[in-house]
């Protein structure tokens, strides 16, 4: 009998599973890390492997903080939008390249553009895990003094630039 | 006022569905003829409302009524015709409609071609198709209405998402959605089954018709999704394992393992309880696909507008259609259930293998799918899961069931000998190993293990597909007749057994061979790839109707020869800015050239991406003959011939019946 009932528990168990789901925002991931200095790191550039970057490199202007890979779809529609940004030039972007690989990675930044004033290279995404990152992209953005202001799950749209991100810049840039 | 009568009409189709839902299943269960002869009248009276709406909302685009919310939101009157016609399924509540038209289409079609089934059968079908589209139209009709006004008027609408605008996607969904929607026939024929409570083949018989042509339209919905985004998204992948892809890959290798069950129940009488099984999973997953694209559980590139109103609703219609489906399953197949003897060794025992990898590559994509939700409910963070597991994961379950592809045909029913089968297969293999050995080593092309196994797997389907139809013309004496012999659905497994080949070559050479160079490109300047020397032209501006393109010219020599002349370009949408990018390819049967534009870099030179994809087509010439053949098996005779003697036998057994039903309602 119970081979008979065990299709319907399985789905039972999924269709609970998907209530819960329903009740998350899968792009809303609440960060105890905003308001909080970033995390320190020493990391390989990822287009020079013999250059090392750390947190104090990148001090000194507000910055965006882009957590991106090869293998994530959701960046490949994200890349146009940070051209765009890039191109604008309000914000420096830096890129984290998470759990990736360096080729991969470089050649993906000579085929699509390179939005990026440096790449930081995380292939064991340490620093990635220190960020409390869950999934790629997640962007950061981190005032003069190092602290992290706001984060940004999922993949930047021009909406979310411009209604979201773009405010907050500005708010940093004038405090 | 036309929108009006649009939304009136789809309250009347959803009176239709509760009459054609409830009224038939009720008469065939109480036995009143009368209740049941209304399933077909209401089914084609529920098709012609959804109809009359559908071309309410298709007139309100081509007329660009931008006082309809829906137009205003995905259509703009620089829109081209064809793209304003299409832009009805291009979101959410114009899909569903969509949906719910090409439902009632399935329901019609029982309703002519199964006409010849026992009325109390075929009205249970058709009764559960109802209950199918009540579902739907109440989740149109409560939290997704296309015919909502938007006022004040807007003075213009905000344009069709440019990916959209393209020929690919006209097409797309429709052909998708008749896959997906149409494995709700064979769902019904089960649950009509098991509420009969009397699971014999013959559903089976009559059920694999309306599978192999579901099957057959998911195929093409899934490969044209495919090649859309091949020459669309710019960057030459076809495959991306994203949740919605997923979401339509699962449903087609169920509906792909019930192709082959049903083989197994309608030939030998065994695996019964499973063919339900998969019937109602191939439904299911259908289902969830919906789910996981409309309710934003998921973040996927595909996302449409998502809304938990929506999702709760779904997820609820999913609860009870597949609940109940799994409930009535366990209830009555456990009483009737019973295992037709076969060796180790048999036909049947590898279907069931296939049945089994089949089923565990689906459950592996749902898993990954899922996972990241999985962890999420049970506040374990966030991840995302991608290629590197399904690839993973799914490569070598279909290794093993491209190898047993070749076996199974030439493998007897029941009973087959060790020895016999392998002299039978001895030299398959032979030439399977020599020829892809001969194809990696003698050749140039840099190549690894995976490319000799991919080659050698193509080998070996082809060789034994034709070795299996060379087997029926051993002993006959007239060739001519011996061909006429062969059933068409044998022809029909034969050529989609060659559109796998097909396929794996494609994937294989494709995947590994590919040449791809990023350069600099100065007008007048030149770039050797592959043999092949791409002269480009410098970049000219452009208009067309909605977007403003920068358009490159590049020509492309082979020894001198001018093969190609190509035009990329990179376009812009001013009512949604959004750059798109237009690769231009010279598209061969051994290879595509394939041409997109990158970013300005100054002085007339840009970044161009130059790829050059050996045997790139062959990826959807093998599910196009896939398709093929699925037509072929499904216009056999044999399902004809069928239909009239089941004529025949109802004719004679009516006025027992029209006794019976007497008795039953007195």
């Amino acid at each position: 009998m119970i081979r008979y009932v065990l299709p319907l528990a399985v789905f039972l168990a999924l269709v609970s599973l998907l209530a819960i789901g329903l009740t998350r925002d899968p792009r809303l991931v609440p960060s105890p890390l905003v308001g909080q200095p970033a995390p320190a790191f020493a990391l390989t550039d990822l287009q020079q492997p013999d250059h090392t970057v750390t947190r104090a490199d990148l001090l000194g202007k507000v910055f965006l903080l882009n957590v991106w890979a090869t293998w994530c779809v959701s960046c490949r529609a994200e890349h146009e939008v940070l051209m765009q940004i890039a191109r604008q030039g309000d914000v420096p972007i830096y890129g984290l390249n998470y759990k990736d690989d360096r080729q991969e990675a470089v050649r993906w930044l000579q085929r699509l553009g390179n939005p990026y004033v440096r790449n930081l290279y995380d292939p064991e995404g340490q620093v990635g895990l220190d960020l409390g990152v869950y999934g790629t992209p997640e962007s950061f953005l981190v005032d003069q003094k190092g602290v992290i202001v706001h984060k940004h799950v999922g993949p930047i749209t021009a909406a979310i630039w411009q209604q979201e991100l773009r405010p907050v810049i500005n708010a940093v840039k004038a405090r | 006022m036309i929108p009006e009568l649009g939304h009136f009409a789809l309250i009347l189709a959803f009176c239709m569905a509760l009459v054609q839902g409830i009224l038939p299943l009720v008469g065939a269960h109480r036995g009143q003829l009368a209740w049941m002869g209304i399933a077909f009248p209401a089914a084609r009276a529920q098709f012609l409302f959804v109809a009359i709406a559908f071309a309410c909302l298709a007139y309100a685009f081509l007329a660009k009524d931008f006082s309809v919310a829906y137009v205003a939101q995905n259509a703009n009157s620089l829109l081209p015709a064809i793209y304003r016609f299409s832009a009805v399924w291009g979101a959410h509540e114009g899909s569903l409609l969509l949906w719910a038209l090409i439902l009632c289409g399935w329901t019609v079609a029982v309703t002519v071609f199964s006409r010849s089934l026992p009325l109390e059968f075929s009205s249970r079908v058709v009764g559960v198709m109802g209950l199918v589209s009540v579902g739907f139209l109440l989740f149109m009709l409560g939290t997704s209405n296309p015919f909502e006004r938007l006022l004040p008027m807007p003075a213009d609408g905000r344009d069709l998402n440019p990916l959209l605008q393209d020929p690919g996607l006209v097409i797309h969904p429709p052909m998708l959605y008749m896959g997906y929607v149409g494995l709700a026939v064979p769902f019904s024929f089960a649950i009509a089954t098991l509420l009969e409570g009397r699971l014999d083949a013959a559903w089976t018989r009559w059920t694999r018709p309306w599978t192999l042509i579901a099957w057959v339209f998911l195929t093409l919905g899934i490969a044209l999704g495919s090649w859309w985004a091949y020459y669309e998204l710019g960057w030459g992948g076809w495959w991306f394992w994203d949740p919605v892809e997923n979401a339509s890959f699962m449903p087609w290798l169920i509906a792909m393992a019930l192709i082959h069950c049903l083989a197994v129940t309608e030939k030998r009488n065994t695996f019964k309880g499973w063919s339900v099984l998969l019937a109602i999973f191939g439904f299911s997953l259908s289902l969830l696909g919906t789910f996981l694209v409309r309710s934003g559980v998921l973040v996927s590139v595909h996302a449409f507008a998502t809304d938990p109103a929506r999702g709760v609703f779904i997820l609820t219609f999913l609860g009870l259609t597949v609940g109940s489906a799994l409930l009535l399953y366990a209830w009555r197949v456990s009483n009737v259930t019973r295992r037709g003897g076969f060796d180790l060794l048999s036909r049947e025992s590898l279907l069931l293998t296939n049945n089994v990898l089949l089923s565990v590559a689906a459950a592996t994509i749902l898993l990954g799918t899922l996972y990241p939700l999985l962890l999420d409910s049970l506040n374990l963070g966030k991840i995302s899961v991608g290629p590197p597991y399904f690839n993973a994961v799914f490569i070598p379950l279909m290794m093993p069931l491209v190898f047993l592809l070749g076996i199974g045909p030439l493998t007897r029913w029941k009973k087959e000998r060790f020895k016999v089968l392998g002299s039978r297969l001895k030299l398959a293999f032979l030439i399977s190993v020599l020829l892809a050995g001969a194809l990696v080593g003698l050749t140039a092309i840099p190549s690894s293990l995976m490319v000799a196994i991919g080659l050698g797997l193509a080998v070996w389907v082809t060789y034994t597909a034709l070795q299996a139809i060379a087997a029926r013309f051993r002993y006959g004496q007239d060739r001519w007749r011996t061909l006429r012999a062969i059933p068409l659905e044998f022809f029909g497994m034969t050529l989609a057994h060659l559109g796998v080949a097909v396929f794996v070559v494609g994937v294989t050479l494709a995947s590994s061979q590919s040449v791809e160079q990023d350069v600099r490109l100065e007008p007048g300047g030149a770039q050797t790839l592959a043999g092949y020397e791409f002269r480009f032209d410098g970049v000219a501006e452009t208009m067309g109707p909605n977007y403003r393109a920068q358009q490159g010219e590049i020509r492309v020599f082979r020894s001198g020869e001018l093969v190609a002349t190509l035009f990329p370009q990179k376009r812009i949408y001013p009512v949604q800015p959004q750059p798109m990018t237009e690769a231009a390819i010279d598209p061969g049967l051994t290879r595509d050239l394939y041409v997109a534009l990158g970013e300005p870099l100054g002085d007339g030179a840009w970044s161009v991406r130059l790829y050059y994809k050996p045997f790139v087509r062959w990826i959807w010439l093998g599910p196009l003959l896939m398709a093929i053949g699925g037509l072929v098996a499904a216009s056999d005779r044999r399902y004809r011939l069928i239909k009239q003697a089941r004529r025949a036998a109802v004719l004679d057994k009516m006025p027992n019946e029209l006794g019976l039903a007497r008795e039953g309602a007195q």
